[in-house]
């Protein structure tokens, strides 16, 4: 099936080796070091795998009408994705060591790099990081590396999955972790200033916030850069269709989960981590980066470079450990980024919000639903009902609705919060049965 | 070929979306708002199509030609992989979903994959468990040395080294370092096998875990890892493996079984997996009783009514060192491939990769020079030390292997190996390939010494010829 030589062809290359079995071939293995056990089940046949793959499928509910964000959206994708992405020179070649016939990855990796700067306004892009969390977690190392101390803050609204995530991967580092009012819905400047000082390396900011709102993060970048420290802004890169990019508030390292960028939810993953940055700090960058040159015949072309910062090169002194990234995630954002286009970015961004706005005013029109009008919002909003979210979740997947994030989860004075997503997927009717499904279970 | 912002006209456009239905505007104040949308291409969709499909020529892939990259295992994946992880009911399915209350039973089938790939590559390790969570081989070694180190905490250990032998991946000093440790090189004796007097030097109370693959990145197998282990345990040290070539050992070794505590499994090289052009992988790393407590958040556990969920309260655990439960894509993959395989099939894959290694090994090994002329396990390193009397470089082979119709194999890797040639052929791959790419390289052999000037000018059939890779690095052309 998956093993082409036959049993003849097998003793014949047994022969040229002069080896009598297949069994000769392991022989350098003591018999005390063998397998003690490989209890698993024979092989099955295409149609039976997939059939049983295909109903294991149909166990998830895919269906529910889904209002569920929290940094992962439900956004469409065009069928040209897949068909292009599909392509298997593409998803069947290895990182482009050889780039002599790797001109298809590498050139497409530039065009990546190239979009991600336009959206995050920022001067250098590497190739790609596992998820929007290791990419945070990436950039705040990169920042005690870049200023030699010690100390990194987390501003309010940053996701508490990325928190959970940098918390575990510091624990055994000598790095301080500092979070400034974790439940905050905008950023307090002057708590935000008792934290940061001559040990700080870095501020980590999310915009839009974990709870759905769009700062100006100028100021706050400017007080961070008086204390000599990085700022980081998490990014949602959908949202640069609309609103300003991190770059324009005076950002240092940008990063993001670019999973919206065309890369379906599939469960938490393969995701896309991307990572900006300012052009002095491209040495300290961690991970793949694509470069362009040209061949001894003077012809254009592109190979992985900057290699000395990387793990392969530099061992216990590279910048990371990445290897193996997410590039067929990366061309997949490349092909939809390229689909939708500037114009088609921007309508994106609007239809979103637009949606959002709706669903704003048709669940604040709930009289004992109550959500603060006065924060800006991009496609996301925490609504706060009478009585525990997480229940009113429960009763609302009864009547087909994924209504949305209860906040509970993460912040225990959050219990009655929900925080709910609207993406162009949802029509004007889907957002007034959930009003109606809503107002029906309060 | 053009790049394509280059290929954009203004106004142009490749997707339509759907109509505005509601009356409201964006709730956003002038100052929050971009003054103009980012500057994207602008192309149809044929215009996409093309460029793209373009792209595409100018790049091979296994399912292109034989790909013998050393260490990366390019074999052939099965197309039902592909397709089984495009199921709606998995690539549409949110992660928070089984997040919410009684979530769990709107997810049992992706819960299922988890739980049962999980008890299958337990099985196939010899570990008692599984994370699934690490999101390719690299980020499972870092997974590992968190473990490593949380087992050192909570024993109040004062450990502070991290030992690796000069064959290791760059990945495994790197991830040791990254995680918090001293690395401490340990070099390796003639036969190719750690070197255990200079283990015995390096060993000392501080020691908090050895990191060796296996088989090794010289294609052996090195017998003497059980005395390794019984020197790293008997300091209370942890028994670190790469997994990055079990495809070799498949059914005939595990690693649970010869005294390893942690091991990450690369989804990608072994399990049904394609690498993407560099990702997405998966790295799940199996551990030990020893860290099970430690693992990270969330498990999956099988109820006793037969449905899955869920565990979060874990009250040791490391954290959360993704954001969900794994690449899941990637997982599903896997789970295919080893429900298609099955046990006699996986036993057969590393039967094959080794025969397969030693054919080559056994054809070119008086055409190259050959370190270690023992069986070797699923590649075979040699040196082109021999051709460097003619000025031609393993680099120069590399590159005169794409006009003869080859991938390169992995060169200047193991470090250990001045002139590295490493040849990793996989499973899937036919005596005919085989020979094919043999007689290929015994020409390019002899071409070094009769004309060692045409090979330096090789490739000459691809889209580019050898770049200048120095002007990349100074010049930093990184973005349009």
């Amino acid at each position: 099936m998956f093993i082409a030589n036959t049993e003849q062809q097998r003793d014949q290359m047994l022969e040229a080796i002069g080896l009598r079995s297949v069994e000769d071939l392991f022989a350098g293995i003591p018999r005390e070091q063998r397998a003690r056990s490989f209890d698993l089940p024979p092989g099955r046949s295409e149609f039976e795998v997939r059939d049983h793959l295909r109903r294991l499928a149909e166990k998830n509910a895919v269906n529910l009408v889904s209002f569920l964000g929290a940094g992962f959206y439900d956004h469409f994708i065009p069928a040209a994705v897949d068909a292009l992405v599909g392509r298997s020179e593409f998803y069947t070649a290895y990182t482009p060591y050889q780039p002599e016939i790797s001109q298809g990855v590498l050139q497409a990796l530039y065009e990546y790099q190239s979009c991600i700067c336009r959206l995050t306004d920022m001067e250098v892009s590497n190739a790609s990081l596992y998820d929007g969390g290791t990419a945070l977690y990436e950039a705040a190392m990169m920042a005690l590396r870049v200023t030699g101390r010690e100390k990194i803050v987390l501003a309010g609204g940053v996701s508490p999955i990325y928190r959970n995530m940098i918390e575990c991967y510091t624990a055994n580092l000598a790095i301080d972790f500092e979070e400034v009012q974790r439940e905050g819905r905008a950023i307090d400047h002057e708590r935000l200033g008792d934290h940061v000082d001559g040990r700080t390396a870095a501020v980590i900011f999310q915009n839009p916030s974990f709870f759905g709102v769009v700062q100006d993060l100028t100021e706050a970048i400017k007080r961070v850069h008086q204390a000599g420290a990085l700022s980081i802004v998490s990014f949602y890169p959908v949202a640069a269709g609309l609103i300003r990019s991190p770059g324009s508030m005076g950002a240092d390292i940008v990063t993001g989960e670019g999973q919206s960028l065309g890369i379906p939810l599939s469960f938490g993953g393969p995701y896309l981590g991307f990572m900006a940055a300012r052009k002095k700090l491209v040495r300290k960058m961690p991970g793949r980066i694509c470069g362009r040159t040209i061949d001894g015949d003077g012809r254009q072309g592109f190979v992985l470079t900057l290699q000395a910062r990387e793990q392969h090169i530099r061992r216990e002194k590279a910048t990371s450990n990445i290897c193996t990234n997410q590039t067929l995630c990366a061309l997949r954002s490349l092909v939809y980024m390229t689909l939708l286009g500037r114009q088609g970015l921007g309508e994106l961004a609007g239809l979103c919000a637009a949606k959002a706005t709706y669903a704003k005013q048709r669940l604040a029109g709930i009289p004992s639903v109550r959500i603060d009008m006065t924060l800006p919002t991009f496609n996301e909003f925490v609504v706060r009902l009478p009585r525990d979210a997480a229940a009113v979740v429960g009763d609302l997947v009864d009547k087909g609705f994924a209504a949305g994030f209860p906040l509970g989860r993460y912040y225990p004075s959050m219990q009655n919060d929900l925080l709910v997503a609207v993406t162009e997927k949802r029509t004007k009717e889907q957002i007034g049965a959930l009003a109606e499904a809503l107002e029906g279970v309060l | 070929m053009k790049l394509i912002f280059e290929e954009s006209q203004p106004g142009r456009r490749g997707v339509r979306l759907p109509a505005v239905d509601v009356p409201t505007e964006p709730d956003l104040p002038a100052s929050l708002r971009r003054e103009s949308s980012p500057s994207l291409p602008e192309v149809s969709e044929l215009d996409a199509v093309r460029h793209f499909t373009e792209l595409s020529t100018r790049n091979v892939g296994v399912d292109s030609i034989f790909y013998p990259l050393g260490s990366c295992t390019m074999k052939y994946n099965p197309k039902l992989c592909e397709r089984v992880a495009n199921y709606e009911g998995f690539s549409a399915l949110h992660p928070l979903l089984p997040q919410l209350r009684l979530g769990g039973m709107l997810t049992q089938g992706a819960l299922a994959v988890l739980y049962e790939a999980e008890r299958l590559l337990a099985e196939i390790v010899g570990m008692p468990a599984v994370t699934m969570q690490p999101l390719a081989g690299a980020h499972g070694e870092l997974t590992g040395i968190m473990l490593i180190a949380a087992y050192h905490r909570a024993r109040k250990n004062k450990k502070r080294k991290i030992i690796v032998p000069d064959s290791a991946h760059g990945t495994n000093p790197s991830s040791a370092a990254i995680g918090g440790f001293e690395v401490v090189t340990v070099g390796t004796n003639r036969q190719g096998n750690m070197d255990l007097e200079a283990l015995a030097d390096a060993i000392d109370e501080t020691v908090a875990g050895a990191m060796l693959t296996v088989p090794s990145t010289l294609g052996l197998y090195d017998a003497g890892i059980v005395k390794v282990a019984e020197m790293i345990h008997d300091v209370d040290g942890l028994m670190y493996c790469d997994g990055a070539n079990l495809n070799a050992i498949l059914g005939k070794v595990r690693p649970g079984d010869i005294g390893f505590d942690v091991v990450h499994i690369n989804l990608h090289k072994t399990f049904g997996s394609p690498h993407g052009g560099g990702g997405p992988g998966a790295g799940p790393v199996g551990v030990s009783k020893k860290l099970l407590p430690y693992l990270p958040t969330s498990v999956v556990i099988r109820r006793d009514d037969g449905t899955y969920a869920l565990k979060y309260d874990l009250r040791d655990s490391i954290g959360y060192i993704a954001p969900f439960y794994g690449s899941f894509g990637v997982i599903l993959r896997a789970y295919a491939y080893i429900l298609l395989q099955g046990r006699e099939g996986l036993i057969r894959v590393a039967e094959n990769a080794v025969l397969n290694a030693n054919y080559v090994m056994h054809r070119l090994k008086d055409h190259y020079d050959l370190p270690h002329d023992r069986v070797c396990m699923h590649e075979c390193v040699f040196s082109a030390s021999r051709q460097n009397k003619h000025g031609v470089h393993a680099i120069d082979v590399a590159k005169a292997l794409p006009d003869r119709g080859f991938h390169p194999p992995t060169v200047y890797f193991p470090l250990i190996v001045p002139e590295a040639l490493m040849v990793e052929p996989t499973e899937t791959e036919s005596k005919e390939t085989l020979d094919a790419f043999c007689d290929a390289m015994i020409e390019i052999a002899k071409q070094a010494e009769s004309q060692p000037d045409v090979l330096k000018g090789a490739p000459t059939t691809t889209p580019v010829g050898r770049l200048d890779e120095v002007a990349a690095a100074r010049n930093m052309d990184l973005s349009t």
